[in-house]
């Protein structure tokens, strides 16, 4: 039999419905896989208790004749972004160690009614910022994964939801909650060969999620199939009145509705995806995609989202400034660290606190959007990032009369080692090339591994689609995983 | 336009995040790097362009304004650095 812990979401929800096992095994099979895997720091909060509690619940509903919980039987790992009810929540910062949340997020809750059980919080980049995991005042992640050039250098697991992917990469848990705010789902997700999707910004609430920049934050499933994230994605989303943002939309039966014949579909290819540089690995994989994509009934067309190179430059205004008013409320007056130097006044207080509390990368974005949001720079930054943002939704929308979806690589290159691109944070910030911009027009996109480069490391690729049709990215994303056929795996050294 | 030192104080001042001398001087070429990349989106014309407020198209709901939860002060103080009385307690603010 195939070991427990390398059944999907969908493996482990049919046969614990089908009686082959009980959720008790599958909760203790994963539970000794986080144990035993502290070498990849992908858990800041291990939770074995949460696991098993909702696992023995799901084998007395079974055994009381109920089964048909849509998670029951599965534990997931949740990202230490979402507020969690009595388990600590960090969003891997030192101003929030040891802050105990009263309450539960939407999400999360959602997932605990669906029957999922919780195997502990994911560590990821600090207050979401990075796209490597080396920002996490708990340490790096590393990746499982590792070149094939017989050095032993630590990998990347990209980010900031890198504990999410390496967790699943890893097979520490069979999914995870990820958020995505500039590509933090699926830049780490092509970086350790998994599938991951951000849905149309309001599809799930943001309520009770540790905020970054709320106009872009959004979350979303990580795991290691098509299937299993839209099993993930229907359980998390939905109208939540707690959040203004959230729609107030049925959500669809996704996973009922897959379908990978693209038959009558139009794939645009926007041109000015192909930027400068770009690795010739990249290159072919994304004509692959193409192949791919065109083999499952899809008719491919070029288009032009011609404001492409300008939605870096200005998510990396935007972002920052919303950081900079979202992070105002970490003070040490109502909860997390305090720092109160001798004889310090309240304003000390609170600077005290905050540069203690937050790591370089956070007060880097924080002194960013603080800057272009002050007096004088106002408008020539922060206004001015509006209306170009405004022009790159139009782009978008724009492309929509020619095509149904599009399809691009999800990020510039394969994972990189740990430390190589952290003395520039520019250079890194570029590696959120191709998710920024569907992020800034907040549409639903989605990676999945689309094969391996010389390095023996996974390249994703990327689907975006309009508006709400969530079920086209799935639908197109199961095309590409089923003519891939990525069955690569990090051998375990860990 | 360049940032100095001045400005990043300035700046560190207005975020409420304490930094030294040394850290204002590792800061001013890093922020000047990004600022000045940043930059580039000057050239961009938005004659005409209106700032995007709303992602998707979404009304703002109002609720109702009414109590929805019971007295929560205990659970509110729960995670408070220094609490006292039932209240949020901070350096003495009035002499």
């Amino acid at each position: 039999m195939t070991k427990l812990t390398d059944l999907t979401v969908a493996g482990i929800r049919d046969g614990f419905r089908a009686g082959d096992f009980s959720a008790r095994e599958v909760a203790e099979g994963f539970n000794a896989a986080v144990a035993g895997a502290k070498a990849l720091n992908a858990f800041i909060v291990d939770t074995p208790d949460h696991a098993l509690a909702a696992a023995d619940a799901a084998d007395a509903a079974r055994a009381a004749g109920d089964a048909a919980k849509p998670l029951a039987g599965v534990p997931i790992g949740m990202k230490d972004l979402f507020c969690t009810k009595g388990v600590q929540t960090t969003a891997a910062s030192h101003i929030l160690e040891g802050f105990v949340p009263p309450y539960e997020s939407t999400v999360s809750g959602k997932l605990w009614e669906a029957g999922a059980g919780m195997l502990g919080k994911l560590n990821l980049d600090q207050f979401a910022m990075g796209s490597s995991n080396e920002t996490s005042y708990f340490g790096n992640v590393i990746s499982p994964w590792r070149r094939n050039d017989g050095g032993n250098a630590a990998m990347a697991p990209g980010g900031s939801s890198g504990g999410s992917a390496s967790a699943i990469a890893a097979r520490l848990c069979p999914a995870a909650t990820g958020t995505d705010t500039g590509g933090s789902i699926r830049q780490p997700a092509a970086f350790v060969g998994i599938s991951g999707i951000k849905p149309t910004y309001g599809r799930c609430s943001r309520w009770g999620v540790v905020a970054f920049a709320s106009s872009l934050d959004q979350a979303g499933p990580m795991a290691r199939d098509v299937r299993d994230c839209a099993i993930m994605l229907e359980a998390m989303s939905g109208f939540d009145a707690k959040d203004s943002t959230s729609l107030d939309l049925e959500v669809p039966h996704w996973e009922a509705g897959l379908s990978s014949d693209l038959k009558g579909k139009r794939v645009g290819i926007p041109k000015e995806y192909r930027v400068e540089g770009m690795p010739a690995e990249i290159e072919a994989l994304w004509q692959q995609g193409i192949d791919w994509l065109r083999d499952a009934g899809a008719e491919i067309v070029e288009v032009s989202l011609p404001h492409t190179r300008y939605a870096l430059p200005a998510y990396y205004i935007i972002a920052p400034a919303e950081a900079s008013s979202n992070l105002a409320r970490y003070d040490g007056v109502r909860y997390g660290q305090r720092e109160l130097p001798e004889g310090a006044n309240l304003q000390d207080m609170y600077a005290a606190t905050r540069s203690a509390g937050f790591g370089p990368e956070v007060k880097r974005r924080i002194m960013i959007g603080t800057y272009v949001l002050s007096a004088g720079y106002y408008h020539a930054y922060y206004t001015q990032a509006q209306k170009v943002r405004t022009l790159i939704a139009r782009d978008f929308a724009e492309a929509w009369d020619h095509c149904d979806l599009l399809l691009t690589p999800t990020a510039p290159s394969a994972a990189f080692a740990l430390g190589e691109k952290m003395a520039d944070p520019l250079a890194m910030y570029l590696n959120d090339v191709f998710t920024v911009p569907s992020s800034l027009a907040g549409l639903p996109a989605m990676s999945v591994p689309g094969g391996l480069d010389a390095g023996g490391l996974p390249l994703g690729l990327q689907v975006i689609g309009r508006p709400l049709d969530e079920q086209s990215v799935l639908n197109a994303g199961l095309a590409l995983e089923e003519r891939a056929g990525f069955t690569a795996r990090a051998e375990a050294w860990w | 336009m360049s940032v100095d030192t001045a400005t990043v104080k300035r700046i560190a001042s207005l975020a409420r995040i304490a930094i030294t001398d040394d850290e204002a001087q590792a800061m001013a070429p890093e922020l000047n790097n990004i600022l000045g990349w940043i930059e580039q989106l000057g050239e961009v014309d938005v004659t005409g362009i209106e700032p995007m407020t709303a992602v998707i198209p979404n009304t703002l709901r109002l609720r109702e304004d009414v109590v929805t939860e019971p007295d929560q002060r205990d659970l509110v103080l729960a995670n408070a650095p220094q609490a006292e009385h039932g209240f949020f307690a901070v350096p003495k603010v009035i002499e």
